[in-house]
């Protein structure tokens, strides 16, 4: 861990804050990702079998 | 040679984008690495900034990005609107809640260095204050394209919107020619070398870069793959009721 100095806190806060967003948005595409495509294969199923 | 064009085809978008997708996320999670652990753990203080100045790695990027993220939305809504090819206006709509994340990024960041460096949060500077503005202009784009039922309909007026905020996103890049004013210092990254920044922090800056549009360009092939399942959904739903 390099020596910060006075603004530790700022330096250590800019990047907790940046990352935890970037989590925040690659979380929720995921999310939505998995639950659109989940619900879309169910639909898909029952116009198959309803074909 | 393939045309552009071939890529509005939902189907040809959702192969040539699931065989790249991986390769951009892997260079954006490398280029990340490498440039955020590069800026933070091996670069020095500046003399004036001190260890501040480690914040550089995040706030650039970030901010160059969310401006960009905007331009390439305008670029996909006017697409929309002349071509109306469907694809473009589903990567608008992907391209937001990214742009949006970047832009909280660089208003969070440059609070946070801003508060030891210019004794403030915040100051109604006019890059600061056209920053908010575009920020909120992407939650006006979110918001809108959540209000409207009809997708045509929606994609229209979020193109309007789009492009009216395009202003505000130029006026953040260049707020800084167009006032001579405020605090915020000039660009950081220049292509005149006499403006740049030291290369010990050019390097790593540029890597960092380089991770946040590969992240973007993940991200926004990634959603704009849901954006078209999402709509076929939408599509099968509604055959069914209509039996």
């Amino acid at each position: 861990m390099p020596d910060l100095g006075q603004y530790a806190v700022y330096v250590l806060a800019s990047y907790a804050v940046s990352l935890g967003l970037l989590a925040v948005i690659i979380l929720a595409s995921i999310f939505q990702a998995r639950r659109i495509r989940a619900r879309l294969e169910e639909v898909e199923s029952r116009k198959d079998r309803a074909a | 040679m393939a045309s552009i064009w071939e890529y509005a085809n939902p189907r040809k978008f959702m192969a040539t984008s699931a065989f790249v997708l991986p390769w951009i996320a892997g260079l954006a999670g490398v280029c990340l690495v490498v440039g955020l652990v590069w800026g933070f753990f091996f670069t020095p203080d500046d003399f004036r900034q001190g260890s501040t100045v480690k914040i550089i790695y995040i706030h650039v990027p970030s901010a160059i990005m969310a401006v960009n993220a905007w331009l390439m939305m305008l670029v996909a809504s006017l697409i929309w609107v002349i071509r109306r090819h469907h694809v473009s206006a589903l990567a608008a709509k992907a391209a937001a809640p990214v742009g949006m994340v970047f832009t909280l990024i660089a208003l969070a960041t440059g609070a946070i260095w801003g508060q030891p460096m210019w004794g403030t949060w915040w100051e109604w500077d006019p890059r600061l204050t056209s920053f908010l503005i575009l920020f909120l202009f992407y939650l006006g784009y979110m918001a809108l394209w959540e209000a409207i039922e009809n997708p045509d309909s929606a994609a229209d007026l979020t193109s309007v919107l789009c492009l009216v905020g395009s202003v505000f996103a130029v006026i953040s890049r260049y707020a800084l020619l167009f006032w001579n004013q405020g605090l915020h210092q000039g660009a950081t990254l220049s292509l005149d070398r006499e403006q740049n920044i030291s290369n010990v922090f050019w390097y790593p800056l540029v890597i960092s870069l380089a991770g946040f549009g590969f992240l973007f360009l993940a991200l926004v092939l990634y959603r704009t793959q849901t954006e078209i399942r999402a709509r076929r959904l939408k599509a099968l739903i509604a055959q069914e009721r209509m039996g």
